[in-house]
Order: C-alpha cells, then sequence, then structure tokens
C-alpha cells in the first residue's frame, strides 16, 4: 500500500521535532556532533514512525526489527526519535552526554533499552547487523535487520568485509542506509579519500543499490518497502542527504560535522545567539512543512 | 609431592603421557557444547584445520559459519550473533584474534556484554616453526585489562575441553587461549575444574617457594618441583587456569605459606599472569616475586621443546630459576 500524503505530513512533523529536540540537547551538552544527526532526521522519523515493527513499551520485545546504528555519533538524533516514539521522555534528551545519563555520548546497548548494540569506533555496524541477520534467519525469525552508516565511515576496512558476509550470504532481511552527506571532519569525503562510484561498488558486492533523497519521505519509505521485496540479495539504499539539514549556517559545512550550537562556527549568527536563532529555523523550515508552532 | 585432590593421572613422573594440544580439547568441548545447546555457533577465520574448528563443523555443518581471513568481521559478526541469542565462539590464531581485532571485541562484545568466546589458538612461542609473527605473546595483557571480559588459559588437553564448555554456560564475554604443540595430559575427568578457582597441584608443608603457573607450563612446573624437593627446596605448585578474575584468596594463602612467589607463563612478563599475580600479592600481601616469561622480546623460528628451553620455561630453566630466586 502506498504511503498516503496525510502520513508523510505526520512524518514530516515527526521530523521537525526530532530536529528542534536534537538542537535542544546538544545545547544543554554543550558538546557533540551537529550537521549529521541534523541531517538524518528525515530517514529516523521515517524509520521509527513508519517503516520499523517494533513496540517502545516492550523495546526487548523478540518480534521487533533491529536497528543497528554504525555511526554512533549521531547519536542524538536516535535518541530523539526515540524518545518522540516514546521510548523515553523527550525531557530526558536533555541529559544527553551528562554524568549518569542514560544517554551517554555514544550510545551504549547496556545503558538504554532500544539499542540493539554499542557504537562509535566506525565500521562496524554491517557486520553487526550481518550477524544479527543471520542469527535471525538461522532461527526461521522474520524480523528485519536495518543498518545506518555514515559514507566516511565507509573507509574503514572492516565495513568491505562485513559487504562481503553480508553478500555470500544473500541476506535479503538486511537493508542498510549510507547517509550520504559527503562530509567527514577533515573535509569533504572525496578530498579526504574518494568513495565514488560508491553505488557500483555496492552492486559489485551483491548488494541491490537504491539511490534516494535522503529528506524525501515518501522516497524513503518506498525504499525501504522495495527492499523487503528484493530476494537473495541484502539492499543498500544511499541516501543523499545534506548535513545540518533545517539550520541554513550548518547545512553542507563539514566544520559543523563535530561541534554543538553555541560552539559553532557560523559569519551569520554569533555563538550565543545560535540556539535561538536555528530552533526558531527549524520550526518554520522555510515555510514548507506545515506545524502548529511555525 | 602430588596433590592426590587434583585427581591427576597416577603415576604422573613414571607414566607414558597421552600427547595431545589443548586446541583439540577446544575442538572436543565445542562440540560436547554445541550438543548441549543449540544456540552455539562456531566462527572461523579461514583456519579450521588447524584451530579444530572443523570437528564442529563436521558435526553442525548448519552451525558453522565461515567468513574467510577476516578476524574483524568475525568478532562483529558474532557480536551480532550473540544480540540475537547465539553463543559463538570465534577461532583463530591468538596474534590475529585477539592481536587484530582487539577494538572490534572491545566494543562489539566486552562493552555490548554479550556472550562471546573468543578463541586464540596458536598462543605462546611454542607454536614454533613459524616464528614470532604467530607467537602471541600479548594477548594476556590485551584481554586482562578489558572490562567484563573473563579469560581463561588452560594447562591440558582435557582442561581445555572442560573451559571451552564451561564458557559457553557462562552468558558473558570470555578470552580462551589455547597452544598448538602438544603437551602431555596430566589432567583426568575427575580433576576439579571451574572458571575461577586455581587448582593446586603440588603441595608441601613447609614450601619455600609457591609456583603459580598458567596455560601449558604446568607439568614443566610439576617436573620442576619434584627435582627441587628432592634437592632440599620445597615448593608448591598451583595452576591459575583463569587468570581473570583471579582466585585471589587461594594464592594468597600459598604465598603466605611460602613467602616467595615465582610465576610462569607463555607470555610477556609485562602486563600478563605474572603481573596480575604481583598486583595482588603488593596490594595484599607483599613478598618477594619472581616472573618467569618472555621479557620484553618476540619469538623466533624453532621447533617448540627447543624455544621453550631457550627461554627458560621448560622444567630445567624453571629449577635453575628457583635455585637462583631462593638463594636470594
Amino acid at each position: 500500500m502506498a504511503i498516503t500524503d496525510t502520513h508523510i505530513t505526520f512524518i514530516e512533523q515527526k521530523a521537525r521535532d526530532i530536529r528542534a529536540t536534537i538542537i535542544e540537547m546538544l545545547l544543554a551538552a554543550k558538546s557533540g556532533h551537529t550537521a549529521g544527526p541534523l541531517g538524518m532526521a528525515d530517514i529516523f522519523a521515517a524509520l521509527y514512525f513508519y517503516i520499523l515493527t517494533h513496540n517502545p513499551e516492550a523495546p526487548d520485545w523478540e518480534g521487533r526489527d533491529r536497528l543497528v546504528l554504525s555511526n554512533g555519533h549521531i547519536a542524538p538524533v536516535r535518541y530523539s526519535a526515540m524518545a518522540h516514539a516514546g521510548y523515553f521522555p523527550v525531557e530526558e534528551c536533555l541529559t544527553l552526554r551528562k554524568f549518569g545519563t542514560r544517554l551517554q555520548g555514544h550510545p551504549e546497548r547496556t545503558k538504554l533499552p532500544g539499542v540493539e548494540t554499542t557504537s562509535g569506533p566506525l565500521g562496524s555496524g554491517l557486520s553487526q547487523a550481518s550477524g544479527m541477520a543471520y542469527g535471525l534467519r538461522m532461527d526461521g525469525k522474520k524480523n528485519r535487520v536495518y543498518c545506518l552508516m555514515s559514507d566516511g565511515e565507509l573507509q574503514e576496512g572492516n565495513t568491505w568485509e562485513a559487504a562481503l558476509f553480508a553478500g555470500k550470504n544473500r541476506l535479503s532481511n538486511l537493508t542498510a542506509i549510507i547517509d550520504r552527506n559527503n562530509i567527514q571532519i577533515d573535509g569533504m569525503t572525496e578530498d579526504i579519500m574518494p568513495l565514488e562510484p560508491l553505488a557500483d561498488k555496492w552492486r559489485a558486492f551483491n548488494f541491490h543499490v537504491i539511490e534516494i533523497d535522503g529528506h524525501n519521505i515518501e522516497e524513503i519509505v518506498n525504499a525501504a518497502e522495495l527492499a523487503k521485496a528484493v530476494a537473495e540479495k541484502p539492499t543498500m539504499i544511499i541516501a543523499h542527504t545534506i548535513p545540518g539539514k533545517g539550520v541554513p549556517e550548518i547545512e553542507g559545512d563539514f566544520r559543523w560535522h563535530g561541534n554543538p550550537p553555541g560552539k559553532g562556527p557560523s559569519d551569520k549568527v554569533p555563538a550565543d545567539k545560535q540556539g535561538e536563532v536555528f530552533l526558531k529555523e527549524i520550526r518554520s523550515m522555510g515555510g514548507k512543512v506545515p506545524h502548529e508552532y511555525a | 609431592m602430588l596433590n592426590s585432590n587434583a585427581k591427576l593421572v597416577p603415576n604422573l613422573f613414571e607414566a607414558k603421557l597421552e600427547s595431545k594440544s589443548t586446541r583439540d580439547g577446544f575442538g572436543t568441548g565445542s562440540v560436547a557444547a554445541g550438543k548441549e545447546n543449540q544456540n552455539v555457533v562456531v566462527l572461523s577465520a579461514d583456519l579450521k584445520e588447524s584451530t579444530r574448528a572443523e570437528w564442529f563443523e563436521k558435526e553442525f555443518p548448519e552451525r558453522f559459519i565461515e567468513l574467510g581471513v577476516a578476524e574483524q568481521n568475525m568478532a562483529t559478526v558474532a557480536a551480532g550473533l550473540a544480540a540475537v541469542g547465539k553463543i559463538p565462539y570465534i577461532t583463530s590464531y591468538a596474534a590475529f584474534s585477539p592481536g587484530r581485532n582487539w577494538e572490534q571485541i572491545r566494543t562489539t562484545i566486552a562493552l555490548n556484554d554479550v556472550p562471546v568466546i573468543v578463541c586464540g589458538m596458536h598462543a605462546g612461542v611454542s607454536v614454533g616453526p613459524d616464528g614470532a609473527t604467530h607467537q602471541m605473546l600479548e594477548d594476556i595483557a590485551l584481554m586482562r585489562a578489558m572490562p567484563n571480559m573473563i579469560v581463561i588459559n588452560p594447562m591440558d588437553a582435557e582442561e581445555a575441553r572442560k573451559a571451552t564448555i564451561a564458557a559457553a554456560a557462562l552468558g558473558k564475554p570470555a578470552y580462551l587461549r589455547f597452544g598448538r604443540a602438544n603437551v602431555p595430559v596430566i589432567t583426568t575427568l575427575e580433576t576439579p575444574f571451574s572458571i575461577g578457582k586455581a587448582l593446586s597441584l603440588y603441595a608441601h608443608e613447609k614450601p619455600e617457594i609457591a609456583i603459580f603457573t598458567t596455560g601449558a607450563l604446568a607439568y614443566e612446573a610439576l617436573k620442576a618441583a619434584k627435582n627441587l624437593e628432592e634437592k632440599g627446596i620445597p615448593v608448591s605448585v598451583t595452576h591459575v587456569a583463569t587468570v581473570k578474575p583471579l582466585d585471589t584468596a587461594s594464592l594468597l594463602q600459598a604465598a603466605k605459606q611460602a613467602g616467595k612467589v615465582m610465576t610462569l607463563e607463555e607470555h610477556q612478563i609485562a602486563g600478563g599472569f605474572g603481573s596480575a599475580v604481583a598486583e595482588v600479592l603488593s596490594e595484599h600481601y607483599p613478598v618477594p616475586v619472581k616472573r618467569l616469561g618472555l621479557t620484553d622480546e618476540f619469538g623466533q623460528s624453532g621447533e617448540p621443546d627447543e624455544l621453550l628451553a631457550h627461554y627458560g620455561l621448560s622444567a630445567p630453566g624453571i629449577e635453575e630459576a628457583a635455585r637462583a630466586f631462593h638463594a636470594l
């Protein structure tokens, strides 16, 4: 069944809520990554509010799909999405990175129910997701495994070991999504260590490849749906995203990879005004998203 | 004299002993664990013959997973399998696993606290002709520093079998260390084994040195102990299979009885078993400690016996070191 316009609008509103919370939590934390989480808000909204089979009230429910976040540094978007989906109170997001919090700087499986695996060190998510997909299939279970990855982390060798394994074993219950935002800490991926031709690489490793606009809810949902119909192959969705999406001062600027609002580089917005200005920008989204507080 | 409670092979010093590697013990133990529990799986990184992982494959082909030459992937795939209820043994040479994939083990197995059993084969200089690249001598240090990780270093094939089976029931991450060379099987079905417990092998009313040994050096330690006692230096020998957590109570008791402690390991003395013992003693009961092992150097090619003798880890070397230590 095709997704309805009502659903799309609902998910877009959730994406905006997720973005606003990301800014608020990073302001409170005074450290953390900004660009990646904002850029992935649409995909996380689509996952937690449409694609995933899950139950926020029973995070360990056996029948759930598994969501592995390989690039753990974009944890704020996962925490924000989980909170808005009902895993824990949205106010708890403000404890991000603070002493005693369940919301560690990089997500930990043993700290927060609903986090399937600990991540941060890059390049190890796809192999863990592949292990989960393999194990679930051994037991004849129908749950799907989703793995979110960054583009920069594809420079890790472990990723390609996992690609060989997933291809060999035809893990059709595995859907991976690459956040193709073209930035990494030291600059643009194609300057630091080029990844292109990226889609061809994954095809060569026996993945079914789908390229989408990572900010278009309909494309995200349709790609995830199509992946379920692909037999004998894992699916790789290459989601073209704009890092920092939703805040013009951040969009596309690699210098925002690892800086929080209030400390980031901006010619137009002084540091002490960044939180307020960015939140306002997210809430209006250029007038594109209707919402009660736009 | 030999401790009868250890139920060792009768007439240990006179009998012709069966000789097997501790990796053989892994082979039989993993098959037994697989029979006990349907969730047990064995992962291999292109070394199934020499790790004995193929013994499991023969029994349970559908639960054997071949990853090719990719130890980082093996550790992380295993973490994923464990997260959905499997109990994976991951098998390779210790130089590569945990040598190459240490960070993956740290983050996705130890910090995740999932029950993956890392099986490092071909540990120690007794690997022999392959030389220094393949003789892992730093793995105990690497693994015992890791929170949530249990470290077990069995003494012979029979104890290795028991340790392999016991590890599957832990529900925790564990590191099991195995050797390539055939060594005498000195324990029996009745020899006690439990994770976290040291085992007294050789006792004396008034020992003057307490020898603590780990891994496949126990028989060498026993031969040395017998000679030393005959020559007027009574010693005790305690085998410590579980390097982490240490059986602190047993070790302190033996140290108090003897007043001097000597440690044996096929490993660097820096950061390894001897260091772990010294840490406990210095905090609780400081006594002079002599650590035998590799002293900040790599191994080399040679036959296992030649190499153990060269590095002072066979019975004559242990005896000589004990005499010098005793005379201090």
